[in-house]
């Protein structure tokens, strides 16, 4: 006689990917932002990742033990946090602030809501709203990547002082938009170079991590209401955050809408309150607040952009 | 329109390489075999033999309860050993008689050809013959074909899909007998009274559809087209799609849009009953997965036990540590061995340890890569959640009951989460409810 046999639900065959696979994926994109910005704002840089990782682990697995659940550290999700965080930080940001905000992003945003897949909110992008609430000042308080003196971010001069400044600050535009796609100018750590966060975004494609329908819409609905404003899209593409949140925060998997159709309309929405903010409120830089307004909306889309049934035409 | 393709699906690999190469073998026949009275989707058949009868091979021992029910017939020459209750697939027992093969292959005498081969006797011969469904679904055929009134027919589709992986005695069927196929396709048309026939097949089987566009040259009506290589492709609902831009609607049936759609197997045995008079008592299973020495297609009687299969194509059953009833995406796995071959089992796979993966599902992370797989367009993972807040509401409105259990979701999901077995248990809640209501 044979020995007991093993008995499972059809079906039989499982895809090898992984929630790890996935995350980890995701922190091998992320890794070219990280390495440019330590050489553009030096190893203080490199602290402030750390930290940031190191917190946003170290607090995942404390909300677990209290929570009573298996830990899951090695899954990625807690690093892949962490170093979102860190990319949203102005690089000269007292070390102990990160802290606060990563503490705050995991144990409130995303573990008093349930954990991983259960969060509403994008966590590393309510560490980084707490923060601009908390310390406006330390989190708007910019340095140049030249000289380590203070100074202002392309958005900030074009809020301030408009389109001309901008220019004539960069001489001229061909300069400016070399500068803005490669990335060394002021900002937040891991949102200065467009040409690196494509490239993670291209490599997260590919890998079908990430599909095109959320950044695409949401870059192109920018650009062109910017256009139609009378604005630059191309500067309103590559200056600020919304590179970085398009192919990065806003295609978060949670927070995210379910189906193509409503990942289009995320997109569109997230780009309509990016232009509004920047356009017409007293901040720069508005792709922050725009994707957190979208991901509270989220369940909305869900619900009003299914699929289509097979049999219902 | 025909677009050869149709939404969603996954392409898992297919391992169809370890028996699409062997010819199809007759698998010696046991000395005993126990025959279930329900071998297809309806009304168990009942006994119409005696503990202690002699049966002739091919001799009526189950008879068609009603009309959805299926006539089961001896596929040995024997005695009957006993009229009771056999284990089936599903975990249960269900009625079955027993026979002890007395090895003379003795056929009933009465067998014999169709004559005049006309609409009326192809369906009697079918009905006659027990033939039901051979991909899996195990509908009976008579059924088929004979639709209600009001509902006109207009194209029968001949499924050669088989996007199953592992599975390939469709494949062999058609590259060996190409003939049979088609003229078992001539006689459903003709029952039918439809002028038209398409057989759908993936195009990663180009021998295939090479063997049947042959045989199919010169019927007038038959078209060979090959769609792509994509699971479930062979589903019904995808194949009508795919070779014809319908869709049946939600909850309806194939011959809502003009349909009927049949197995190449099924094809195959109508051949035979036509043109033999010899009822379906026997079929090929593809036998494979990494525990098998000898892979390959057999033809295997049916009331063969599972486990006598896997002795006679060298599988070493201490090694063996799960056994598969059908394809891996939509096939149930065997929890006891002497669970016999029926009309509807298409494969055997039997797997070492090496195969078996126990993972603990993590939370879903709403990655949305199910409502992709999924050829319907459900959101599995919110019919996960509602089947197990057991929101009956929740499941009808977002049609749970249009879940065509392919697998797809469950198998694209990086979670590993257990999508398919949830929506079923919220699909069994539906069904529950709706009785509920009738009573």
């Amino acid at each position: 006689m044979a020995r007991l046999l093993h008995v499972s639900s059809s079906p039989h065959l499982r895809t090898s990917d992984s929630i790890p696979k996935i995350m980890w994926t995701v922190v091998i994109a992320l890794l070219p932002l990280c390495v440019f910005a330590v050489w553009l704002f030096g190893w203080y840089a490199a602290l402030l990742i750390a930290i940031c990782v190191a917190t946003a682990v170290l607090t995942e697995g404390l909300m677990q033990k209290l929570r009573k659940q298996k830990l899951t550290l090695y899954d990625g999700s807690a690093v892949v946090m962490g170093i979102l965080v860190a990319c949203n930080l102005p690089p000269g940001i007292s070390w102990w602030i990160p802290i606060i905000g990563t503490f705050v992003g995991m144990a409130i945003a995303k573990h008093c809501y349930g954990g991983l897949g259960y969060n509403i909110f994008n966590p590393a992008l309510i560490a980084r709203a707490f923060l601009l609430a908390a310390y406006p000042k330390d989190m708007t308080t910019w340095i140049s990547p030249v000289d380590a003196t203070t100074c202002a971010t392309p958005l900030g001069i074009l809020k301030e002082r408009g389109p001309g400044e901008l220019l004539s600050a960069y001489g001229g535009k061909l300069s400016l938009y070399k500068h803005l796609f490669i990335g060394n100018i002021p900002g937040c750590l891991g949102e200065t170079s467009a040409l690196l966060i494509l490239a993670g975004g291209v490599f997260l494609l590919l890998r079908g991590i990430i599909t095109w329908h959320i950044p695409l819409s949401y870059l192109a609905t920018l650009a062109l209401l910017t256009f139609l404003s009378g604005g630059d899209p191309i500067i309103a593409l590559l200056a600020g955050g919304v590179m970085l949140g398009a192919w990065f925060m806003a295609t978060d998997l949670v927070t995210s809408p379910f189906t193509r159709r409503g990942q289009v309309v995320f997109g569109i929405g997230c780009g309509l309150l990016t232009f509004l903010i920047r356009r017409f409120s007293g901040y720069p830089e508005g792709t922050s607040y725009a994707i957190l307004l979208m991901n509270a909306a989220t369940p909305l889309i869900d619900r009003y952009f299914p699929n289509r049934i097979y049999g219902t035409r | 329109m025909k677009l050869f393709r149709f939404r969603g699906g996954v392409h898992p690999p297919d391992y169809k390489a370890l028996t699409q190469e062997v010819g199809i073998e007759r698998l010696t026949v046991p000395r005993k075999v126990r025959v279930p009275l329900v071998q297809h989707l309806g009304v168990a058949a009942q006994a119409v033999v005696k503990k202690g009868e002699r049966v002739l091979m091919g001799q009526l021992i189950g008879e068609r309860h009603g009309f959805v029910s299926a006539a089961v017939h001896a596929p040995v020459s024997g005695v009957v050993t006993a009229v009771e209750s056999v284990p089936h697939v599903s975990g249960r027992s269900v009625p079955g008689i027993e026979i002890e093969n007395d090895g003379k292959e003795e056929w009933h005498p009465e067998i014999k050809p169709v004559r005049p081969v006309t609409r009326e006797a192809i369906i009697a011969a079918v009905q006659a013959a027990g033939i039901v469904g051979m991909g899996g679904a195990t509908f009976p055929t008579h059924v088929k074909l004979q639709p209600p009134e009001g509902k006109k027919i207009v194209l029968l589709i001949l499924n050669g899909a088989e996007c199953e992986p592992f599975l390939t005695c469709d494949y062999r069927l058609m590259v060996e007998a190409a003939e049979r196929v088609i003229r078992g396709a001539v006689y459903l048309m003709e029952a039918l009274g439809v002028t038209r026939c398409v057989v759908g097949i993936e195009d990663n089987k180009p021998a295939a559809i090479a063997a049947m566009r042959g045989a199919a040259a010169g019927q007038s009506g038959i078209e060979v087209e090959s769609v792509r290589t994509h699971y479930p492709q062979g589903g019904e609902k995808q194949l009508i799609y795919a070779l014809t831009g319908r869709e049946v609607p939600s909850g309806g049936l194939p011959m809502d849009v003009g349909c009927v759609v049949q197995n190449v197997g099924t094809a195959a045995a109508v051949a035979d009953a036509v043109e033999t008079g010899r009822p379906l008592i026997e079929r090929i299973v593809t036998v494979s997965g990494d525990a098998v020495e000898r892979p390959g297609n057999y033809v295997v009687r049916v009331g063969t036990s599972i486990g006598d299969v896997l002795a006679a194509v060298g599988v070493d059953l201490e090694k063996c540590a799960k056994v598969i009833a059908g394809g891996p995406m939509t096939g149930l796995a065997v929890g006891n061995l002497e669970v016999p071959v029926t009309k509807g089992t298409s494969g055997i796979l039997a797997f070492t340890e090496a195969w078996v993966k126990a993972s603990e599902p993590a939370p879903c992370v709403r990655c949305g890569r199910c409502g992709v797989a999924c050829p319907i367009g459900l959101n599995p993972t919110m019919l996960e959640t509602l089947a197990m807040k057991r929101d009956v509401a929740g499941l009808q409105v977002f049609h749970a009951q249009d879940c065509i259990e392919c697998g797809c979701c469950a198998y694209i999901c990086p979670s590993q989460r257990t999508l398919v077995q949830a929506i079923r248990y919220g699909k069994a809640q539906i069904v529950a409810t709706r009785k509920a209501k009738r009573n």
